[in-house]
């Protein structure tokens, strides 16, 4: 009865008001030769006391929580989450609420959503933002996509081969069925090379996506990259960091067209991949064409402010196969998340956690390298992740990090063919503000560096 | 009692100097960010977010939460939503250290309990679809669609078939066409029978070798089974092309039909309608797909497999099937999502799906019964976990429309039914109770339809009344949109 209501009698009351004789006779619309003969072969019920039981076991073989030292990238980081931001999303008014179509039941979430969209524009320079995609490799997608539109090239896109290889991945799939070429520049020296891309781009190129800090963690050079694009009457498309806008100049100040992000930096678990945030803001110019929900504000009735989806005409549920996108569903309670987290850190707690990430991922990197085999991959400027290669090859050296108690990644060879040769010992780290020098000092030691610190940290013995 | 000061929007609760959050002073390297960035990459001022202290933060959402009506506050019979009770022992058990931070990236190795139940989550979707090959993958029903149409798409290409079409009935939801465009098929949409079911003369004269898709909601959109399904499919199967189920009704059907044995190739869950994933205002969903084995190699990656069969020698691992159309999206999935829908199996476990299917319909038919005499469902009298009912004799005797009873019903403390969906139904009101109601609620709900539909129309055109705010200018909002705060704006 677990969830359930009805007792027998009444059900027998509901029964009789209905006219019918069993709960089964109103399964009757099922063909006999459709029914399900037996039962379903599933495991036996359990109460929550044995639920949770069996639950944390099983969680309990997972690597994680307070004794082990997050060093992991790749568009998922362990950043600081405040309390506040659990106490927000935990509230059953927001978290079992639906998507706000009768906008007199939903002005708790529209608003939080039309502050989310301020908050994105003011981070990012952008002028319009949407109430979220799924996560960024749809939003990169679905920039190529609106690009594809708002230019009338449909036939070509290029990317930067230092964007994140999930996202590359994501837009071949999204585009296999279709008649458009997606060519991707190769990026050996970890940063794009300006006159590569220039002869990329021509008269057929819908869009110019770049990664910004990108995937090997490196800073591009946006102003020249969104230049080029325009040059060409192409639309560019970044993906950032927003944590990295706390520091580094914003997408609408060097020009791009288009701006997308994974939002879980802003607040969210990392949850074994999802559910995440796509961020997804552009300028004005493109305000009817993009996908996603959007939350406008009008007044009522009487002359009250107030807030709807609005600019409904542009999805599925209206325009069906015209509509800019087919997504429904979106991740509201994320894009809640990243709001009351960029309202408690401000723009001063925002900066602070920038410089800390940029601060401590330089030290790392400066201790790190001066382990004999151990280098930076790349020779350009980073933000808080960087790309280590290592002479040994990288799995003895993640060992000997892991039993230590850290967890570095990921490989670049996890990405099969997507990287260069050059790259099959490269393993990505990432330095959060929620690491400390101490921690930073005993992977150190752990990796046999010469230069433990007189701090009280032994070096671990060499295995 | 409302605190009209704490929802103003948050740029007019700051002021400069007030901080939430506070970070510690670096413990490295305290050379100015120079010397680490390039002075061209750096910004020369902050962005201009809102300065706000942690009290008034909390004070803002809590009070902004009082305005929304939700499962947790009240009945929200939206038809094809499921808006089902959501179980609290999933929030504890989904933050639990080792599920809620582990990183996507961490090896195989260190995640063995995380994959060994999202392999039993695979299975668990398999059985009750009745379709072996599952991916728990796409981040929400739509991408499910869009999913299973590329598999499908690989699989004729693969068999060197030209098929450019998807098939569909004019009572689709609108994502279905969307996801279909997106794949790069051609749109056939189909009219509907006079009672509401697939017209299968219709599905017959648009057939051809150019099929690839017909995409079907089973129960449908009309809440009623489609009693041909078994000949639709045939006729599919006959000119080579497959079935899509849109698995959105399942709850109508848990242990008591499986779209793999009434004759679907493929089908998408909802694991946010069927399987209880909180609703988060507008999601986050996620949308597992099932399909036939000769299907299974071109299941986007990764899919979670198992190596060893007893307890103590078996491994887990995320592996890329044989000839997979790729990645849908990053990482995994919607994992935190995911893992409520299998905490949710594990809790119901047979017995307690085919009670919520019972359930589902029996309040359902209960609901439609009680509304029968203001409230007809043109399209019969059972239906199985929803059914759709008509505003139009009350709109032509009496000017009363579909919306001014769902606005009125906010008033007397429920929140409206799906309202103008599916198209094929005039003046539609859609209501799905869902299982976790009681015949108490059910009773109230239908006393205060009955009172609204003897209300005064006039003052129905204006309602709701006693809401915050009353029959938003939709048409404004569009012709002039406002998409974000800006200072003149008051």
């Amino acid at each position: 009865m677990t969830y359930l209501f009805n007792t027998p009698d009444q059900q027998r009351e509901m029964l009789q008001a209905i006219g019918a004789r069993s709960i089964d006779e109103l399964f009757d619309q099922i063909p006999a030769d459709c029914r399900l003969p037996g039962a379903l072969e599933l495991p036996p019920a359990l109460s929550e006391l044995e639920l949770e039981r069996e639950v944390r076991t099983l969680a309990a073989r997972n690597g994680a929580g307070e004794d082990r030292v997050c060093l992991m990238g790749g568009g998922v980081y362990d950043h600081f989450i405040p309390a506040a931001v659990d106490e927000v999303v935990s509230r059953g008014e927001f978290y079992t609420a639906y998507t706000p179509y009768q906008a007199e039941a939903s002005q708790g979430s529209l608003q939080a959503f039309f502050e989310y969209q301020s908050l994105i524009c003011r981070l990012t320079g952008m002028d319009v933002s949407n109430a979220s995609l799924y996560e960024a490799g749809t939003a990169v997608s679905e920039a190529a996509f609106m690009a594809m539109r708002a230019t009338g090239r449909h036939k070509k896109v290029v990317m930067l081969g230092s964007v994140h290889p999930e996202y590359r991945q994501v837009l071949k799939t999204y585009l296999s069925n279709l008649k458009c070429e997606l060519v991707v520049i190769p990026t050996v020296e970890g940063t794009a090379d300006l006159a590569d891309v220039k002869k990329a781009l021509d008269d057929k190129t819908a869009c110019l996506v770049f990664q910004h800090p990108n995937f090997f963690g490196c800073l591009e050079e946006p102003e020249e990259l969104t230049r080029l694009a325009r040059s060409a009457g192409a639309l560019s498309v970044v993906a950032f960091d927003p944590i990295s806008l706390g520091v580094l100049r914003r997408p609408g100040d060097y020009g791009a067209d288009v701006a997308v992000a994974e939002g879980q930096s802003l607040g969210i678990p990392v949850q074994y991949g999802g559910p995440f945030l796509g961020i997804f803001a552009c300028r004005e110019a493109f305000m009817r064409k993009m996908p996603g929900r959007l939350v406008g504000r009008t007044t009522d009735r009487i002359g009250r402010p107030c807030y709807v989806l609005t600019l409904q005409a542009r999805e599925q549920h209206i325009r069906r196969e015209k509509a800019t996108s087919n997504i429904c569903t979106n991740q509201g309670l994320l894009a809640l998340r990243a709001t009351a987290y960029l309202a408690l850190v401000g723009p001063q707690g925002l900066k602070e956690a920038a410089e800390l990430c940029c601060r401590k991922a330089h030290f790392a990197a400066e201790r790190l390298t001066r382990i004999p085999g151990v280098e930076l991959a790349f020779d350009r400027p980073f933000f808080k992740e960087f790309t280590l290669r290592c002479a040994e090859g990288v799995e003895p050296v993640l060992s000997r990090a892991r039993e230590a108690g850290f967890d570095l990644g990921p490989t670049l060879s996890r990405f099969g063919s997507a990287f260069d040769d050059s790259l099959k010992d490269a393993v990505l780290m990432a330095v959060t503000e929620k690491r400390t020098k101490r921690e930073i000092d005993e992977l150190v030691a752990a990796l046999g560096g010469l230069e433990a610190t007189t701090l009280g940290v032994a070096a671990i013995p060499q295995r | 009692m409302r605190n009209l000061l704490a929802t103003k929007p948050l740029f007019e609760l700051a002021r400069p100097g007030r901080r939430g959050c506070t970070f510690p002073a670096s413990d490295v390297l305290e050379r100015p960010l120079e010397a680490l960035i390039p002075q061209s990459q750096l910004a020369t001022s902050a962005p201009e977010l809102p300065e706000l202290a942690e009290p008034d933060v909390i004070r803002h959402f809590v009070n902004l939460s009082t305005l929304n009506m939700s499962v947790d506050t009240h009945f929200y019979p939206l038809g094809s939503c499921t808006m089902k009770y959501n179980p609290k022992r999933h929030e504890r058990l989904a933050r639990l250290t080792g599920l809620g931070d582990l990183h996507p990236y961490q090896v195989d190795e260190a995640a063995q309990g995380m994959l060994g139940m999202l392999f039993q989550l695979q299975q668990m979707l398999a059985e009750i679809s009745g379709l072996p090959a599952v991916s728990l993958h796409p981040a929400a029903g739509a991408q499910g669609e869009l999913t299973a149409l590329l598999v499908a798409a690989a699989y004729f290409r693969d068999k060197g078939e030209r098929r450019t079409k998807v098939l569909f009935p004019a009572s689709a939801h609108g994502t279905n066409p969307a996801s279909a465009a997106l794949a790069g098929f051609e749109c056939v949409q189909l009219n509907v029978s006079p009672h509401g079911l697939v017209d299968i003369e219709e599905l017959k004269s648009r057939l051809d070798e150019s099929t690839a898709v017909f995409m079907i909601t089973n129960p449908n959109t009309l809440g009623l089974f489609e009693p041909e399904i078994g000949r639709i499919a045939r006729l599919l199967h006959n000119v080579g092309g497959l079935v899509y189920v849109d698995g959105a009704n399942m709850n109508a059907i848990l242990g008591f039909a499986r779209p793999g044995d009434f004759g679907g190739d493929m089908m998408h869950f909802n694991v946010h309608k069927t399987f209880t994933g909180p609703h988060g205002a507008g999601g986050p969903g996620a949308g597992p797909i099932a399909v036939r084995d000769f299907l299974a190699d071109y299941l986007p990656a990764p899919v979670v497999t198992r190596r060893g069969a007893s307890s103590d020698k078996v491994h887990y691992s995320l592996s890329v099937p044989a000839k997979s159309i790729g990645r849908m999206r990053t990482f995994f999935g919607n994992v935190g999502i995911l893992l409520r829908g299998y905490f949710y199996l594990r809790t119901l476990g047979a017995g307690g799906l085919k009670a919520v299917s019972e359930n589902a319909v029996l309040n359902a038919n209960y609901l439609m019964a009680r509304l029968a005499d203001v409230l007809p469902t043109p399209h019969g009298k059972r239906c199985m976990h929803e059914f759709v009912a008509s505003a139009r004799t009350l709109y032509k005797e009496r000017g009363i429309s579909a919306m001014d009873i769902a606005k009125r019903l906010l008033d007397y403390g429920f929140h409206a039914p799906t309202v103008y969906f599916p198209l094929v139904v005039a003046e539609a009101m859609m209501v799905e109770p869902t299982e976790t109601e009681s015949k108490e609620t059910l009773d109230a709900f239908a006393e205060a339809i009955h009172k609204i539909v003897a209300e005064d129309p006039k003052s129905l055109h204006e309602a709701p009344h006693s809401t915050v705010v009353s029959r938003p200018d939709d048409v404004q909002a569009a012709r002039k949109p406002i998409l974000k705060w800006e200072p003149s704006a008051s």
